[in-house]
């Protein structure tokens, strides 16, 4: 069974997770209880409500702030895809099982299907089109070329993200460790030796499988 | 005419190296756009809705209220989904809706009223006797004298296998963009069939098939279930067209892509054998069933590799309510190596026989390849330390984990399907080869710029490779039954043979050689037998003069005299597995897997291992987590979304071993044959019977998920025995 070492999305505002705020509009059409109703009404005083027309969003993207204006509602993830064009990480399961999507915040590996764009405003966020300068491609991305540790390769960005955010936690991990922290992202074409293989290189641990 | 044939092994300059793939720098830094990155100025967006029974009649359908909501650009009732229609499983597409983004085109969904009479379903097959009318079971087929054999057989067992529907989850779903300019159709999709595209959407939308444009670079995955436009393909192009043409982006929802996008069928059976008491297996029966949908299923080739000589099959199709099958990965060859297997297995340790030796013992059973796979067996052996770590049925270790060894083997065609390459060799020295191919991420575009490499004597980095284009390119078969290594590298060969038949006509009077005298070796063209004669690459395409030179080769489905040794067909392979499995809580757990794989002339070690690899790991995934669950009473998948159906993650896989049969002269010889599917088949076996192996007692069903095992466990007395 695949282990979870992701932190789940940093959550500042109090109804953070785009599947609550799904499941919420379902509740609201089948009538709301007056004690939500109260409590709603506590919220509204004590929070800033926004949307659900679009809002003006920035976001700190691999150093550059972007301005956007987006529904509340559009995840990180749909936010860099459709609105920047940064595709590089994809949408797959779209609700936190696959690790596809994942980007690094503050820091944290995240699966940004899972975030809202407005929850990341100020936090640094990391994507595999900054990893590599004036095109040089980053240790961690030379050694996937090197393992082959790309098929399909759909899963390629999400899983070389979560590798960084992992070395740069664990800079000098034991196979074991690689197998367990990075079980939060799944590929359906099985690189995983090529995975594990490319983490241990980078971390110098291993020669890999070099060109011959 | 050349004489076409790979250079003999000690004379490859590039064949046969580890290179890593030329696309990878693109998918590692994401610069690699999938038909799912494509955004095209003012491209619109589909969704459909879809039914919730898995068996109904539509009854009336009401779009008004979506039609006239702001954003929304196109409503359209799919083909044969209006009022009276018949809907055969649940989340078949009923309305398509276009609109300015995904989250308007959703909120239109909800808008649409379709009013649904309920008809009974069936979704479940594994109790055949409950499938009533469903079942439609197919002539009995008889081998020599079966009864006779079970009569004389000194050991009979029989037994209960199966292994459950499973799909395709590719990462990628399925979809499209499509675009029209006027009556002519650009389409971006993810497929494995780039060429073969052109016409399957042509024809439905009733357009000429030279209006059609097919652009794609890379694709996430496909596995068998990507070779069509797909029902919803055309119904975009409709919408599309119904919106003025704007660019229409469709990608399948997750629970979608796991339901109608494809699966692999089920199979269930009954096997009886018998043996003498020295091993031999001498008779086989079975009862086998198996779904993939509103078709049924086909029967697997049982027994598997192993000929009885006395046998009866009997076969039923079960038809249900879910969605449709689809080819997966070596189609039928996993369940049947599984069920077989599973039984052999079961016999040999009724025999109080190591399986190792059992199977050595019956090994002409595998006809014309017998010697092969009794020369891989022994090396897998090797390889897993079998004679050190087997023991007989259930590990006699205290304690709660308990270990075990299992095997199986397959086999596989793989020629090379028909493609045709077109190679350009320019009066600068530049090289390009131009293949409507399509690279699943398997090293394609490698592949096809080694072998130019190799034939004109350059280095891999100076041949350019275009494809994934169509018409544009000429045209190469879909890339399914491991038949486009062959495919891609014989016609490239054979293009690039021809060319410097051309080339060297030009060159020749400036070496005042004769052409035949020539080759292209280490980035010269010079005399064979006097290489100090020579002119380097650039100063020889220049003799061409202003006109680039252009030349075709083409790989014919079929083998012929003419095709000499470039690619051929039929493989094997041996799988092992090192299991341990801990009784208290019934997990299963890889220690190590060992595939031996023959697999022809290899081109890229490299990507040839990762083959194996990913097949193996694959092989993990449906024996130990893999399994679509359908809901008896609502006919819907329980389990359509990527928590509950499982794959293997990186922890779950253990230490792979796996050897590649390359030193081997006469495999070497027989030419490319493709690796795509045989080393997907074995893994339910091997690991199957390594959990019988380690916890003493069969778990009949894959896959061997921690319930099962415990049941299994449980049915033989529990943790004590
Ligand atoms: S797409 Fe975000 S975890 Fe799967
Ligand atoms: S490389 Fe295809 S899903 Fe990982």
């Amino acid at each position: 069974m695949p282990k979870r070492d992701h932190a789940g999305p940093p959550s500042e505002l109090d109804v953070s997770r785009r599947g609550f705020l799904k499941g919420a509009g379902a509740a609201l059409s089948s009538g709301i209880v007056a004690g939500a109703e109260a409590l709603e009404a506590a919220n509204r005083a004590a929070a800033k409500i926004i949307g659900p027309g679009k809002t003006p969003v920035t976001l700190k993207i691999n150093g550059v702030n972007k301005a956007l204006n987006i529904e509340p509602r559009v995840t990180l993830l749909d936010a860099l895809r459709d609105e920047l064009e940064l595709t590089g990480a994809k949408r797959v399961c779209d609700r936190s099982s696959c690790g596809a999507c994942t980007v690094i915040v503050s820091g944290k590996s995240v699966y940004a299907c899972s975030m809202l764009a407005i929850e990341a405003q100020g936090k640094n966020i990391e994507t595999v089109e900054g990893l590599s300068v004036a095109g040089k491609l980053h240790p961690l991305q030379q050694a996937f070329v090197d393992n082959d540790a790309q098929q399909c390769g759909y899963c390629t960005p999400g899983f070389v993200m979560a590798c960084k955010a992992f070395l740069d936690k664990n800079p000098n991990p034991t196979i074991e460790q690689v197998r367990k922290g990075l079980g939060g992202n799944l590929c359906r074409c099985g690189t995983y030796v090529g995975v594990a293989e490319a983490v241990l290189q980078t971390a110098g641990k291993k020669g890999g499988r070099a060109n011959a | 005419m050349p004489k076409y044939e790979w250079p003999e092994k000690s004379k490859r300059a590039v064949l046969g190296r580890r290179i890593s793939k030329s696309d990878s720098p693109d998918k590692v830094s994401g610069r690699a756009k999938y038909a799912s990155d494509v955004k095209r100025p003012g491209q619109l967006y589909a969704k459909f809705l879809r039914c919730p029974h898995a068996h109904a009649k539509v009854v009336s359908i009401d779009v008004s209220a979506a039609e006239r909501m702001p954003g929304v650009k196109a409503v359209k009732i799919c083909e044969k989904k209006g009022p009276g229609s018949e809907i055969l499983w649940a989340l078949d597409e009923v309305v398509g809706v276009v609109a300015v983004d995904e989250r308007t085109a959703e909120d239109a969904l909800q808008k649409i009223v379709v009013k649904y009479e309920k008809l009974p379903h069936l979704v479940n097959e594994q109790d055949l006797a409950g499938a009533g009318d469903r079942a439609k079971p197919a002539a009995e087929q008889v081998t020599g004298d079966p009864d006779k054999a079970f009569q004389e057989a000194e050991v009979v067992i029989e037994g209960d296998y199966g292994i459950p529907v499973i799909t395709h989850c590719c990462l990628e779903s399925h979809g499209q963009v499509v675009e029209w300019e006027g009556d002519n159709l650009t389409v971006y999709p993810s497929t494995q069939n780039v060429s073969g595209l052109v016409g399957q959407f042509a024809q439905p939308l009733k357009i000429p098939a030279s209006n059609v444009k097919i652009r794609m670079d890379h694709v996430g995955g496909g596995f068998g279930s990507k070779f069509s436009p797909d029902s919803w393909g055309v119904e975009s192009a409709h919408l599309s067209k119904q919106a003025g043409g704007k660019p229409v982006k469709t990608f399948l929802e997750r629970d979608a892509e796991l339901f109608v996008a494809g699966v692999r069928p089920s199979h269930f059976a009954r096997i009886k054998l018998g043996a003498k008491k020295d091993g031999t297996v001498t008779a086989w029966e079975h009862h086998s069933w198996s779904t993939g949908g509103p078709t049924g299923g086909g029967m697997a080739p049982l027994p598997y590799v192993l000929s009885v000589p006395n046998s009866r099959k009997k076969h039923t199709a079960v038809a249900t309510n879910t969605g449709p099958q689809r080819a997966w990965r070596a189609p039928n060859h996993p369940q049947a190596c599984w069920l077989t297997f599973a039984a052999l297995d079961d016999m040999a340790a009724k025999l109080n026989m190591d399986s190792l030796d059992f199977y050595l013992k019956n090994i002409q059973l595998a006809g014309e390849r017998a010697d092969l796979y009794r020369r891989e067996l022994l090396k897998a052996a090797e390889l897993i330390e079998w004679k050190k770590k087997w023991h007989p049925r259930g590990d006699p270790a205290p304690g709660h984990l308990k270990r075990g060894l299992g095997l199986g083997f397959h086999t596989w065609g793989g020629r090379g399907h028909a493609s045709e390459a077109r190679l350009t060799i320019n009066p600068d020295g530049s090289v390009s080869v131009d293949i409507g191919t399509q690279d699943l991420g398997v090293g394609t575009r490698t592949v096809i710029a080694m072998v130019a490499a190799e034939t004109l004597g350059l280095p891999v980095s100076a041949i350019k490779v275009n494809i994934g284009r169509a018409p544009d390119y000429p045209v190469s078969g879909g890339s399914g039954g491991s038949t486009t290594v062959g495919g891609v590298s014989a016609a490239t060969r054979r293009a690039g043979q021809n060319a410097l038949e051309e080339l060297f006509a030009k060159v020749a009077p400036a070496l005042s050689a004769q052409p035949s005298e020539l080759e292209a070796v280490g980035g010269k063209v010079q005399m064979r037998d006097n290489p100090a004669k020579n002119l380097p690459w650039r100063q020889a395409t220049a003799r061409l003069g202003v006109t680039p030179l252009v030349v075709s080769g083409k790989n014919a489905a079929a083998a012929s005299a003419a095709d000499g040794k470039l690619t051929d067909q039929g493989v094997g392979g041996v799988q092992m597995a090192d299991v341990t499995v801990d009784i208290e809580t019934g997990i299963v757990k890889m220690n190590k897997f060992v595939a031996v794989q023959d697999c022809g002339l290899i081109i890229n070690e490299k990507t040839a291992e990762s083959q194996v690899l990913g097949s193996m790991i694959m092989g993990v995934c449906y024996s130990l987590f893999e399994e679509r669950v359908m809901d008896e009473v609502t006919g819907r998948p329980l389990n359509a979304n990527m928590e509950f159906y499982k794959l293997a993650g990186i922890g779950d896989i253990g230490d792979f071993v796996v050897h590649m049969w390359k030193d081997d002269p006469e495999q070497d010889a027989r030419g490319v044959i493709g690796l795509g599917e045989p080393p997907v088949i074995a893994p339910g076996a091997a690991i199957g019977n390594a959990v019988a192996n380690a916890i003493g007692v069969r778990v009949p069903q894959a896959p061997f998920t921690p319930a099962r095992v415990l049941a299994a466990l449980e049915k033989k007395g529990g943790l004590s025995s």
